[in-house]
């Protein structure tokens, strides 16, 4: 067995990056292709909220975290249906408040300034037994509700008035879309930490959307395109002591240039 | 021009046979009243154009027709059930604007598109099984576009998307088939194509609606026309209506200066 699968918080960290990896770009591909590409960077502040309420008050802060993020799923999704705000700007209000918010907590507690570090940055020692097992309970409730309502959900993004006509719930499945994304942020956060989650679930999706010949092909290519990045990017991380979420990106960023590549060599 | 076909209340007993019903229907946006007292009824077969200039309700009457907006007044039904109850949808194909439609990068075969169309059919939580697939592909080969069914759907002319679009509303076979301008930006060879295809349809016994600014090949090719700006000017024959001089009334109700002809490629704009 090589080094770095011989120890315990190794094998969780990759575990738990491949559940990851796996549902990040999923979510990213309907994300992009309907023009909610920072509705993740906004989830991911309000969950960052989260954490920092949860270590104020010493309750675990990833429940907390949950708890937040999918009510701000909620919230954004109500106000951006209600056509009284442009949807980008209802991120934006999410996004800095979220941060605003946890800016303030971390003001209040200064005790826990380390334990927040990697939720900020992501950390493959991070991975506690408890957490592995909600990222992947968690994680295979989402794949599944995916695999569920696929073409439900390819016929909302490609065209969602016609969706309507067919007579399929378009709003209740795009709350359950912003719920799911809520999900995949808070448990993407363990490991790429808060502030690059979003970057997981996009560049890895418009890398595929480049390339592929199908909508099935786009969500493989995504996931196989994520898979690489992050499998390389902890590994990276491992050896060289890198920031995870940074490298796992980085990794991520480079395909997505290869794309380009690939696409004028057509 | 008769009478009662002037006064649209009067003319148009709803039948529990109309394949769409339209009672009185007034559309207000805000302090806008868009359409006003529209009473149209479509009965089986029929192949209605709806005509009107840029501006005159077209639209939002077909999004009422459809149950996508709830009018101010009157009632709609659908295969006589009220619209709000309606939940046969797959009776119903409807092919939108082309232009507002989709993404144009949008990663998905013309395949993915068609086989979307019957997802409602399939049902929720089940994967599409071998009469969607059929039933995909059988509306491909109506369209004549079985053979680019891998590529993906921005690489399409514009003629071609459109064709993909109809083959999408088509798979349910729906009894009523809906078009929203649907040769905007289409060149003129595949509006020919394009006209044949509904001439085929319409023969097969498929009730159609057309909505169009293009008031010439309309006029020509529809059994039933009606007129609309803000309200009803007439709904009969077409050729009656080009008598009758329905269409200049239109067209000067509230002097409406119809500057699209860019579209037509000076073909269509004769009668306006």
């Amino acid at each position: 067995m090589p080094e770095i699968l011989q120890y315990g918080f190794m094998q969780r960290a990759l575990l738990g990056g491949l559940m990851i990896g796996t549902i990040a770009p999923v979510m990213g591909v309907f994300l992009v292709l309907r023009r909610l590409s920072l509705i993740a960077d906004a989830l991911s502040h309000v969950a960052l909220a989260g954490i920092a309420l949860g270590l104020v008050a010493g309750v675990y802060p990833f429940a907390i975290a949950l708890l937040v993020c999918v009510s701000g799923a909620i919230g954004i999704e109500r106000l951006r249906t209600s056509g009284h705000l442009q949807g980008d700007a209802v991120l934006a209000v999410f996004l800095s408040g979220g941060f605003a918010v946890a800016v303030v907590l971390i003001s209040v507690g200064r005790g826990f300034n380390v334990d927040l570090f990697s939720y900020l940055f992501g950390a493959i020692t991070a991975v506690q037994p408890s957490d592995l097992w909600l990222i992947l309970g968690m994680g295979l409730c989402v794949l599944s509700a995916i695999v569920l309502l696929y073409k439900e959900l390819f016929a909302i993004t490609f065209d969602e008035e016609c969706a309507r006509l067919q007579g399929i719930p378009v709003d209740r499945i795009n709350l359950l879309l912003t719920i799911l994304t809520s999900l995949a942020v808070v448990i993407a956060m363990r490991i790429t930490g808060v502030l690059l989650t979003s970057a997981l679930m996009v560049i890895p999706a418009v890398t595929a959307v480049r390339l592929a010949r199908s909508f099935r092909a786009t969500l493989l290519l995504a996931v196989a395109a994520s898979l690489a990045a992050v499998v390389s990017g902890m590994v990276a991380a491992y050896y060289f002591d890198l920031a995870t979420g940074g490298a796992i990106v980085l990794f991520a960023i480079v395909l997505f240039a290869a794309s380009f590549l690939l696409r004028r060599a057509r | 021009m008769t009478i009662s076909e002037i006064s649209p209340t009067a003319s148009t007993a709803v039948k529990p046979t109309s394949v769409a019903a339209l009672e009185r229907i007034t559309f207000d946006y805000g302090a806008e009243r868009v359409l006003e007292d529209v009473t149209l009824s479509i009965e089986p077969g029929d192949f209605l154009g709806i005509i009107g200039p840029n501006g005159s309700g077209k639209t939002t009457l077909l999004s009422v027709l459809l149950g996508l907006r709830r009018p101010t007044q009157g009632g709609v039904r659908l295969f006589g059930t009220d619209v709000a109850a309606f939940r046969e949808s797959h009776r119903i194909g409807y092919v939108p604007q082309k232009a507002t439609a989709f993404e144009p990068r949008f990663p998905a075969s013309v395949f993915e598109v068609v086989i979307s169309g019957r997802v409602r059919r399939a049902g929720l939580g089940r994967r599409f099984g071998p009469a969607d697939r059929a039933a995909t592909l059988d509306a491909l080969h109506t369209v004549g576009m079985q053979d680019v069914r891998n590529r993906l759907i921005g690489e399409l002319s514009g003629g071609q998307q459109q064709r993909v679009f109809i083959a999408r509303a088509l798979v349910t076979h729906p009894d009523l088939l809906v078009l929203d301008e649907p040769t905007v930006g289409v060149d003129i060879e595949a509006q020919d194509r394009f006209y044949a295809l509904l001439r085929a349809l319409s023969l097969q016994g498929t009730t159609l609606v057309l909505v169009s600014h293009d008031i010439g090949v309309v006029a020509r090719e529809v059994t039933r026309l009606a007129c609309l700006n803000r309200r009803l000017f007439f709904h009969g024959e077409p050729g009656e209506a080009l008598r009758s001089g329905a269409l200049d009334n239109l067209y000067r109700a509230n002097s409406v200066v119809v500057t699209h002809d860019h579209h037509h490629h000076g073909r269509s704009s004769r009668y306006a």
